[in-house]
């Protein structure tokens, strides 16, 4: 993985230290909030509702096991002995106090790690395949490019200033795991009819209170012009944006207004211009950069064959491990969603047993995915056992990765100052009704997303059952949407009808989803059964 | 009643005026009645609080309770963590939150 040169380092510890100053200017009165609010955000500290809540960069969602001990030193020293793994690769925090965050960045800065642009008007983390680099179907490691990404748009003075939040992913592979197209810009890496490799480009999706699906800007961008064509991207909207409304701001609304075709016009008359610049990349830095996410010393000659005869250790080996590239190797997943549990959430103990198993099983690499759970990316096949052992001594290897259970939620109003409704309590309820494992497999893939509010963090936009907690005269309330996908066939999901309470909404899911179980043709999931027959269906049996 | 909350500027705790400064209790809080402005342009000049606002609230038989369920969490804790609440030994503390 990347690691900081002098630059870097002097970067991140300058930073630490003006935001120190910053600090004790707030606290001291020489700031007002409304000055020291952008401030703070720049620095991805929030105030939620409890407490100041700070959200750490993890690029790309790959770190290792010195990273992970320092947030498990945090969680206990500055925090409450936990984080949140969030829907952006992220980490955050939710106790923090300001007197203590200038100290608690400098120990970030320590391992190479930051919470530069984690908020506020940027381009934000980076996000990509959680398997990258270890995925059988991949074409190449995307991360060198996200790496050449965040270097790019890092403190970049034309775009500090953005009219509002940018998100980007890159993949490179035809399985789409990082929700490309809810994506202000995203790139999949394709190979083209002579074999070359460059990017497919997407461009003006992204979730929120209007949702759009990323169209395709362009079929094949050559890799060396990357810089150029996403600063083009990034200045048409920057020229064109509704910054007089908040709620217009995004660059999916701009697309939408100018149209995809018109705004494509203006990123490719921009785009001519900047190749004129010669800003790109020299073939020199890709590949000084790319030498950083070199393959380990993946072991020759290794079996594929595992030792199933532990029946649980069978299930988790079938359910949480995914194809590597290497023979002998798997990608092990960790879910971070035990029945009843707080999605995302993981203690600091359970940071430290996670950063040992990836020092002494996975060529120290550990992954945060979307979906908010975490990889050990590169697990000798002869040494799942002994992780798995592990993981279940720590109350991290329940088996339901991408099923009913394994279900993606916001903080929502137990955190969160913007959410309209809790989203933890409801994830706790369904997962424990479909806690039956037999049940959960039998159901197959079926993704739950819970947002609190409709900023949609909890990517409900995107679920194939979505739930959005609204404020009803003072009370929580839940729309129920069903169809939505972050993956290859991307797809918005819609919303059922009237809402329901915190009771109704888990028993509305329950009718939803024997629904399925009684008109599935075989082989179909969840979301395949809701394309062939449509809503009504659903509805039918939703409201009766 | 009015009552006034906001978070520590130092802590970023949820503190609740009780009259003579800022609590950490809800129960602590004071009907402010119409000088809520004056408090709080006081309070925050003096950079002893971050973000003020004044809520409706009720006086009852077991405490002060805000009127929105989002005031409700704040004076409690999140309720899927009731161990990190003010009141963790107290199962019953929050049975007014939802």
């Amino acid at each position: 993985m990347y690691r900081y040169d002098k630059y870097d380092q002097a970067m991140v510890d300058a930073r630490v230290e003006e935001f120190r100053d910053q600090a004790r200017r707030r606290i001291e009165g020489h700031l007002t909030d409304d000055q020291f609010k952008p401030l703070r955000l720049k620095n991805g500290l929030y105030l939620q509702l409890h407490a100041y809540m700070l959200r750490v960069a993890i690029p790309y969602g790959t770190f290792d096991s010195r990273q992970m001990r320092k947030l498990a030193h945090i969680a206990r020293t500055y925090d409450r002995g936990y984080g949140h793994f969030t829907t952006r690769q992220n980490i955050q925090y939710n106790w923090i106090k300001l007197e203590e965050a200038a100290d608690l960045l400098g120990e970030l800065a320590t391992v190479e790690m930051h919470a530069i642009q984690t908020s506020g008007e940027s381009v934000r983390n980076i996000s990509a395949d959680q398997y990258a680099g270890a995925a059988a179907d991949e074409i190449i490691d995307p991360r060198p490019w996200c790496e050449m990404i965040r270097q790019m748009t890092t403190f970049m003075p034309e775009f500090s200033y953005l009219p509002r939040k940018f998100k980007i992913a890159v993949i490179a592979s035809k399985v789409d795991r990082a929700a490309l197209r809810w994506h202000d810009f995203a790139l999949r890496i394709v190979k083209n009819d002579a074999g070359e490799i460059g990017f497919e480009v997407y461009a003006g999706g992204g979730m929120g209170r209007t949702p759009f699906i990323a169209f395709k800007i362009r079929d094949f961008l050559p890799t060396d012009q990357i810089f150029s064509y996403l600063q083009a991207v990034l200045r048409v909207w920057n020229r064109n944006a509704r910054r007089d409304n908040i709620h217009k701001q995004r660059m999916k609304i701009l697309v939408h207004e100018l149209g995809e075709e018109e705004f494509a016009r203006q990123v490719e008359e921009e785009f001519q211009h900047f190749l004129t610049l010669a800003t790109d990349f020299p073939q020199a830095e890709y590949d000084r950069i790319a030498a950083y996410f070199a393959p380990p010393p993946f072991e020759q000659g290794l079996s594929d064959e595992i030792d199933r005869s532990d029946p649980e250790f069978a299930l988790w080996v079938d359910r949480q491990t995914v194809a590597h590239k290497a023979p002998g190797y798997a990608i092990a997943n960790i879910s971070l969603k035990p029945i009843g549990g707080i999605p995302g959430d993981i203690s600091a103990d359970q940071m430290d047993l996670v950063a040992d198993l990836a020092e002494r099983y996975s060529f120290d690499e550990i992954r945060a995915t979307h979906a908010q759970n975490l990889v050990l990316p590169h697990v000798r096949k002869q040494d799942l056992y002994a992780v798995w052992q592990a993981l279940t001594e720590a109350g991290l290897a329940d088996v339901n990765l991408d099923l009913v259970t394994d279900i993606i939620a916001c903080p929502g109003l137990d955190y969160c100052s913007l959410a309209n409704a809790r989203s933890i309590p409801l994830a706790q309820k369904i997962a424990e009704r479909f806690a039956d494992r037999q049940r959960q497999q039998d159901l197959g893939e079926l993704k739950i997303k819970i947002s609190g509010c409709i900023n949609a963090c909890g990517h409900h936009h995107a679920g194939n059952i979505g739930i959005l907690g609204v404020d009803k005269k003072g009370s929580e309330s839940y729309q129920l949407l069903l169809g939505g996908s972050g993956d290859e066939e991307t797809s918005q999901a819609k919303i059922t009808g009237p809402g329901f309470d915190e009771n109704g909404i888990v028993d509305a899911i329950e009718r939803t989803v024997e629904r399925y179980r009684a008109i599935r043709e075989p082989g179909e999931r969840f979301i395949d059964t809701y394309r062939r027959v449509g809503m009504d269906q659903f509805k039918e049996a939703i409201y009766g | 009643m009015k009552i006034l909350t906001g978070n520590d500027l130092k802590t970023g705790s949820v503190v609740w005026w009780d009259g003579q400064g800022w609590s950490i209790y809800v129960d602590d809080a004071v009907d402010v009645g119409d000088a809520a402005d004056g408090i709080m342009a006081r309070e925050e000049a003096a950079c002893r609080v971050n973000n003020p606002y004044a809520i409706d609230g009720e006086k009852t038989a077991d405490g002060v309770r805000p009127a929105h369920i989002k005031d409700r969490v704040r004076a409690y804790g999140p309720t899927v963590r009731p161990d990190l609440t003010l009141k963790p030994a107290d199962p019953e503390a929050g049975n007014w939150v939802i």
